[in-house]
């Protein structure tokens, strides 16, 4: 039998359309061209802030590391007009800890399951895990899909995993990582996202990549995946978020995300509902950018808390 | 202007559910972010003759006055038939001279120096453009003056090979050239005529638009700067009268132009007869194609780009897009978001997309034109922004319907309007991109490789794009078919049209 993959390929690109990568480039260079001053820039800033996914996801992860970066997720800044992160995002161990700390606040718990970042575990294995994360607490649930099965052209089977954790996540939200990088083309990352969008609920996320690669999210694959979600937002109605992740350290660069969202999905993006960052170090700078906004002068960083030590 | 239109879906979708659209309204506005270099430029430009500035024997001067807000921003010397004859005086004894004399890697050095001195003051000069001619700063700052400033690199490179420019034949100057350019591009028009016609050893005289005068009055501070013989580049400045006495004057042994095809014909019936060597570069209405397997989002941002550059006031612009049936209704429908998202106003302003109309003139030309196809029967579609109250500025502009008999699809416009037409087959779309007088560019967006090489044959159009358009290289020679003029610009085939060969 030959493999089925070049025809489910070529079959799925025809529905969804092809991607110029060249043209794509094109599009995000006119982004960082964008001068966004003033008001325009602390709304920019603090939007960024409420989106954050503070995230830590290190063996040496500890329930008094995830304690710190609750209480910098609460309070990111001495600066009352600050608003607290979306999120914070461990391993599926240390949820309950989180969960101790952000109860009842808003800032929800997310938690990456399904053996992340590879994803490299039995079925069984990976839902038993997302059950364990939402028993012990957490609001959302950050999956990577099955990229062995997708480059292999098993798409049904792709699709039947992301369902499986679907129903295993129950009420808490879901975010499925794509991981852009072992996707290789532009091509796939719409391909893949269309697949997964078909399978998860409105308020459920796509997410570009685990953080743990050589390559994470940038402006040009974030815009594949935001078209993606236009394209299918106006043809089936269902509203997804995305959550570029890894690799977005400035503030600059976060602006130039947001200024994305705004010109190609519209204002009703622009809320932590529906876009998230996947980042640590970068709510730092975006602090350090308000306080330069707010004062005049830029701060020395030790003037800024660190969420825990070494990331 | 006549009718003002949102998108309007108002059918219900599936389940009685309202269809989902996507708002782009004002919920992060972006501040005003004004490009604050200095322009440095002076109340008063004299003509550049001779390597100095002088009056102009009748005396008279004329404003230039920026689109953008309508605001006087400097005087500008009228030249009469006199100057005009002093220009080419002046040019023949450069010519007869230093310049005439000089080999080719002497020249090489001060067109090296022109190109670095223009990067140096590459903000003023992006400013002044972007004042003068109400393109927006991003624009005038990221493609005119790199661009201006490649070609006259590109240029110094040939100075001292021109001996392989034309394998085994000798090349030689012509002389004294004479050129005029148009207001859409000066500073890069200025560059297109002057760096090629210097390479070969040539002297100049050209004249800019009257309403964009004064990059090229600047570039003469940088000429002076260069230390570049005295002569060897002349300006004068004025409206028609004193372009048609630098085409007719009998000095130049060649004349270039660059402008509308209405005033390329006139000069054509005046020169007939005359020895004097032409190139011409007129106007365009060029068809951009849509095939159904291509990359649709980003054939649209090409079709944006390809329209929307610098107000549409490009002779190669993408202004008749050729959509391939199947995919028509997403075009049209992501075209209609995309222009949304489009920021029209003060061409200072690094976030403008779509800058001021360069004069009063031009925008009742477009009016005129756009009313016609509303009254013609085209759907017309524009997005609600807000335009300044003071200055020339005109909406982004979609017209549905159309056909290829409406006068929106066979008059070039010049502006943001784009005429939308749809096709079924390949020979259809030739055909119909075909079916103009003009024949400058042309754009073809498809996923099959075949089928562009097929086309790029197939198309009677100087350059044409695929999957891609409105991308310019010095090397790369830019010219048309047709109505659209003869000779190129750039490249090998550019310099030889400035060259004896022997």
């Amino acid at each position: 039998m030959p493999s089925p993959a070049p025809k489910a390929y070529a079959r799925l690109l025809d529905e969804v359309g092809p991607v110029d990568a060249v043209g794509i480039e094109e599009r995000v260079a006119k982004y960082a061209t964008r001068s966004i001053k003033k008001s325009a820039k602390v709304w920019g800033l603090k939007a960024a802030v409420s989106m954050v996914d503070l995230t830590t996801l290190e063996g040496k992860d500890t329930p008094g590391k995830v304690a710190s970066l609750c209480r910098k997720a609460l309070r990111p800044h001495d600066d009352e007009g600050v608003p607290a992160v979306a999120a914070v995002c461990v391993y599926p161990s240390m949820v309950r800890h989180a969960k101790s700390h952000v109860a009842d606040t808003g800032v929800k718990v997310a938690s990456v399951a399904t053996a992340f970042p590879s994803g490299q575990a039995p079925l069984k294995t990976r839902l038993a895990e997302v059950r364990a994360a939402v028993a012990d607490g957490a609001d959302e649930i950050d999956m990577v899909i099955n990229r062995g099965a997708f480059l292999a052209g098993e798409f049904g089977e792709v699709q039947d995993e992301i369902s499986a954790v679907v129903e295993a996540c129950g009420d808490a939200a879901l975010k499925v990582i794509l991981e852009v990088s072992e996707l290789e083309t532009y091509d796939s990352i719409r391909l893949a996202s269309f697949l997964a969008m078909r399978v998860i609920r409105e308020g459920d996320f796509i997410k570009t990549s685990t953080g743990k690669t050589s390559l994470n999210a940038t402006l040009g694959n974030n815009q594949v995946m935001i078209e993606a979600i236009r394209d299918f937002y106006l043809d089936a109605g269902v509203a997804i978020g995305m959550k570029p992740a890894g690799g977005i350290r400035s503030a600059k660069q976060a602006l130039q995300f947001l200024i994305a969202v705004k010109e190609t999905l519209g204002d009703a993006w622009l809320t932590n509902e529906r876009y998230r960052f996947g980042a640590s170090s970068l709510l730092n700078d975006l602090l350090r950018q308000l306080e330069r906004e707010r004062t005049g002068a830029y701060q020395a960083p030790y003037y800024f808390s660190e969420a825990a030590e070494s990331y | 202007m006549a009718i003002l239109t949102q998108d309007k879906r108002k059918a219900a979708g599936r389940n009685g559910r309202p269809l989902p659209e996507l708002i782009f309204g004002d919920l992060w506005e972006f501040d005003p972010a004004p490009e604050s270099a200095d322009p440095k430029l002076k109340a008063r430009y004299d003509l550049f003759v001779g390597g100095d500035f002088v009056a102009p024997k009748s005396g008279r001067y004329f404003d230039s006055v920026s689109p953008g807000n309508e605001q006087k921003l400097a005087e500008i010397a009228l030249a009469g038939p006199a100057d005009v004859d002093a220009a080419y005086q002046a040019a023949r004894r450069a010519f007869e001279g230093p310049w005439g004399r000089m080999p080719g890697r002497e020249r090489a050095k001060y067109l090296f120096r022109i190109a670095r001195l223009l990067q140096e003051r590459a903000r003023e000069f992006a400013v002044a453009e972007s004042l003068d001619g109400g393109k927006p700063i991003k624009e005038s700052r990221d493609f005119d003056v790199p661009m201006a400033a490649a070609h006259f690199f590109y240029h110094a490179g040939w100075a001292d090979k021109l001996e392989y420019v034309a394998p085994g034949r000798k090349v030689a100057p012509l002389g004294v050239v004479g050129q005029v350019i148009p207001w859409n591009f000066p500073l890069l028009m200025l560059a297109w005529k002057l760096a090629p016609a210097l390479a070969m050893g040539n002297t100049v005289v050209l004249k800019p638009a009257e309403t964009t005068s004064i990059t090229a009055l600047k570039l003469a501070e940088i000429i002076q700067d260069a230390g570049l013989p005295p002569g060897v580049v002349n300006f004068v400045t004025g409206a028609g009268e004193t372009g048609a006495a630098v085409m007719n004057h009998p000095t130049p042994a060649k004349v270039a132009f660059t402008g509308s095809t209405e005033v390329g014909k006139i000069i054509l019936r005046a020169l007939a007869g005359t020895e004097k060597k032409l190139t011409m570069e007129l106007g365009g209405k060029a068809a951009n194609i849509i095939f159904d397997d291509a990359p649709i989002g980003q054939a649209v941002e090409g079709i944006i780009n390809g329209i929307f550059f610098n107000q549409g006031h490009v002779c190669c612009a993408g202004s008749r897009l050729l959509v391939h049936e199947p995919v028509a209704e997403e075009v049209v429908a992501k075209l209609r978001q995309r222009i949304r998202v489009l920021r029209v106003g003060d061409p200072l302003d690094k976030n403008t997309d779509i800058g001021a109309i360069n004069s009063r003139e031009q925008l009742e030309k477009i009016r005129a034109l756009v009313d016609s196809g509303v009254k013609e029967g085209a759907q017309l579609f524009q997005p609600l922004c807000r335009l300044p109250s003071k200055g020339w500025y005109f909406r982004p502009t979609l017209f549905t319907e159309v056909t290829q008999s409406h006068r929106i699809a066979r008059e070039e416009i010049f502006g943001p309007v784009l005429s939308i037409l749809t096709f079924r087959t390949v020979e259809e779309a030739v055909e119909k991109a075909n079916n103009t007088a003009y024949g400058l560019s042309a754009g073809v967006w498809t996923d099959k490789g075949s089928r562009i090489l097929k086309m790029s044959t197939e198309l009677k159009a100087g350059v044409v794009w695929a999957n891609t358009y409105n991308k310019f290289d010095p090397a790369s020679p830019f010219g048309g078919y047709k109505e659209s003029g003869f000779g190129r610009e750039g490249g090998r085939q550019g310099l030889l049209d400035y060259a004896q060969l022997a």
